[in-house]
């Protein structure tokens, strides 16, 4: 059975997760050492154990996403995370900068380590190499292989996997896109976030309406069009002599159709992306993938997904449209 | 402090003459490191192993230092396969850009370089990897000049040698999709080798005109050129020792003259007039990497 792990940005949205059937929550602290350090998300020491608590009460684990990599001459700052979530006794660490990785082991080895996707591994060889090191027990691929890609690499069996099913759509290998800060000084790298909200504008003009990021135009839309939040790849540019979405359009993954594959390759974890998001989206999402998971658990044979199920993903996902993103080899 | 320099991987697809030509040329420049091998797609393949190996040969007896680069996106086993024979080539030093070098390295008991793409962003980091057989270090793109500082400052007296990567497109992301193949309506499983129409990639403009990016297959570049040649006497004082010059289709021979002969007059460099403008460098002084 494959556990569902939800995102969490709030106490609100954890209690959500939690009562819509997730298997695991995950969350980070209120500050740069997690990759959604948005103004108001987050929690602080004090919250973080008082979610371990609730999970618990829900008999569900706690994770805690300590995933940037630790700025230079901060190192204090990220050491002092991972001893917070070790104090607070989460279920496990997130992480993927090698420094916290190999603190976290040798201070905390009892503490349970999960290579987070900002890691960049996508082959057995680099998953190998964390599990010698730091003795990783799980690790979240990036969103970039295929499904016979991350089959062939199950086989290995070096570690348990956890894969993305649903939410935002990164198109570049996590860990290696530094396209936010190349425009406005911070990426997920070095900050923690992606096309910060300070940085972002949406103004409206006579050619429409125009999104830019550090004053970098990135679309302009008709009045028909709706702008989703901006991130630098999927803006609309020109190469050659055609206007485009270069990289993707406004959309979302959705692996609810292929779920059936995921269980079979052996998959230990289908992560939910979103820790952004409001309590209400995290019920909708999170009930929905419960549904789904419990209709496969209950029969694999004859498992198909219900049309209330996508059409609920697809209402909450970028540009209302949902993709199997490069698990599907036509993507790439 | 005398600074080497040092000519990072051919980013872009060449084919097999323009590569061969391009390495004669090299034999002849004042550089004294040469990165070889593809980085960016697996299914480049202009050149095969046993010819990488000779130009390598060829550069080394002219009396530069060579060492072969890996591929830095790995998800098949056949990427698993290049690699393997690139780290265990017995002879050349390996620049790892991917952990999957490092593991194979490390278990083969051979030093090795960082490249750019390997998340190293503080002291403790660097350190870990010194342990694992790191003895160059070349920061990520992102890094900025009082970052630096403060990593060889804590480093010291053990820091690796620091190559910066000082002139040229940035690399900024990678993808599993080829974005050359995209812009031509292909697919990378049929990409009829498309990017090799492009020899210093495809330019991508917002819609007001401003260049913003570069395409080179799964590999997106900035559109500006990063160039650090200015602040020189910083970067020495910075720890930096190598400078890496990105290969460009179009002027890198008179590009690496210049800069030796101004570096040995004790000059900056002054290359604006290659670039068509001053060049970036937004993310040494802190800021967006298009300043």
């Amino acid at each position: 059975m494959m556990d569902l792990v939800a995102p969490a940005g709030s106490p609100g949205a954890l209690k959500a997760a939690l009562a819509a059937g997730a298997d695991a929550v995950y969350v980070g602290l209120r500050d740069e050492t997690n990759a959604r350090n948005f103004p108001g998300l987050n929690f602080d020491p004090h919250h973080l154990r008082e979610a371990v608590s609730e999970a618990r009460r829900f008999q569900a684990q706690l994770y805690v996403a300590i995933n940037t990599y630790a700025r230079a001459g901060a190192w204090d700052h990220w050491k002092a995370a991972v001893d917070q979530a070790a104090e607070a006794n989460v279920s496990a660490l997130i992480a993927a900068d090698m420094a916290v990785l190999d603190y976290a082991c040798r201070t905390y080895p009892e503490l349970r380590l999960h290579l987070s996707v900002q890691a960049s591994a996508t082959n057995w060889r680099s998953l190998q190499l964390y599990r010698e090191l730091f003795n990783i027990r799980r690790a979240v691929l990036p969103r970039v292989l295929s499904l016979s890609q991350i089959a062939r690499l199950a086989e290995h069996d070096v570690v348990p996997l956890e894969v993305f099913g649903f939410g935002s759509l990164c198109i570049m290998v996590e860990g290696r896109c530094l396209l936010s800060s190349y425009a406005c000084g911070r990426s997920p790298n070095n900050y923690g976030a992606c096309s910060p909200a300070e940085s972002v504008e949406w103004i409206t003009t006579s050619q429409g309406l125009e999104t830019r990021v550090a004053g970098i135009l990135l679309d302009r839309f008709t009045p028909e069009e709706s702008a989703g939040y901006p991130t630098l790849c999927k803006g609309r540019y020109r190469a050659g002599d055609r206007i485009r979405h270069v990289f993707e359009e406004p959309t979302s993954l959705n692996t609810l159709d292929i779920l059936p594959q995921l269980a079979e390759i052996g998959i230990q974890a289908i992560k939910l992306e979103g820790r952004q998001r409001s309590p209400a989206y995290i019920t909708q999402v999170v009930r929905t993938w419960r549904a789904a998971l419990d209709a496969y658990q209950r029969n694999p044979e004859r498992f198909i997904p219900e049309g209330s199920w996508s059409q609920t993903l697809s209402e909450l996902s970028e540009g209302q449209q949902t993709t199997l993103g490069a698990y599907a080899r036509v993507w790439r | 402090m005398y600074i080497r320099l040092a000519l990072g991987p051919v980013l872009y697809h060449w084919n097999r003459d323009q590569l061969l030509d391009f390495y004669q040329e090299v034999a002849e420049a004042p550089v004294e490191i040469v990165y070889l091998g593809e980085t960016v797609c697996p299914k480049r393949r202009s050149l095969r192993w046993t010819e990488w190996l000779k130009i390598g040969q060829m550069l080394k007896d002219r009396g530069k230092e060579v060492v072969l680069s890996t591929l830095t996106l790995v998800e098949a086993e056949s990427d698993l396969s290049q690699i393997e024979r690139t780290c265990r080539n017995g002879e050349f030093l390996v620049e790892a850009n991917d952990t999957a070098a490092i593991h194979v390295l490390v278990e083969n008991g051979r030093p090795f370089v960082g490249g750019p793409a390997l998340n190293v962003y503080n002291a403790q980091t660097l350190a870990r990897i010194q342990q694992l057989g790191l003895v160059r270090w070349i920061p990520p793109l992102e890094l900025s000049g009082a970052g630096l500082r403060t990593i060889t400052r804590e480093r010291h007296p053990s820091a690796p040698e620091i190559e910066l990567f000082a002139y040229g497109r940035m690399p900024l992301a990678y993808s599993a999709r080829c974005f050359t193949a995209r812009a031509h309506g292909l697919t990378r499983d049929h990409c009829d080798f498309i990017c090799g129409q492009y020899p210093s990639g495809l330019q991508v403009e917002t819609q007001d005109g401003q260049h913003i990016f570069t395409l080179n297959g799964l590999q997106t570049q900035s559109g500006t050129t990063l160039n650090l040649l200015p602040h020189w006497l910083e970067l020495t004082q910075a720890g930096v020792g190598i400078l890496r010059i990105s290969p460009d289709a179009r002027n890198t021979f008179e590009l690496l003259c210049r800069i030796r002969n101004a570096l040995d007059d004790g000059k900056a460099p002054d290359v604006s007039d290659l670039i068509g403008d001053s060049g970036n460098d937004g993310y040494w002084r802190g800021l967006a990497g298009c300043m």
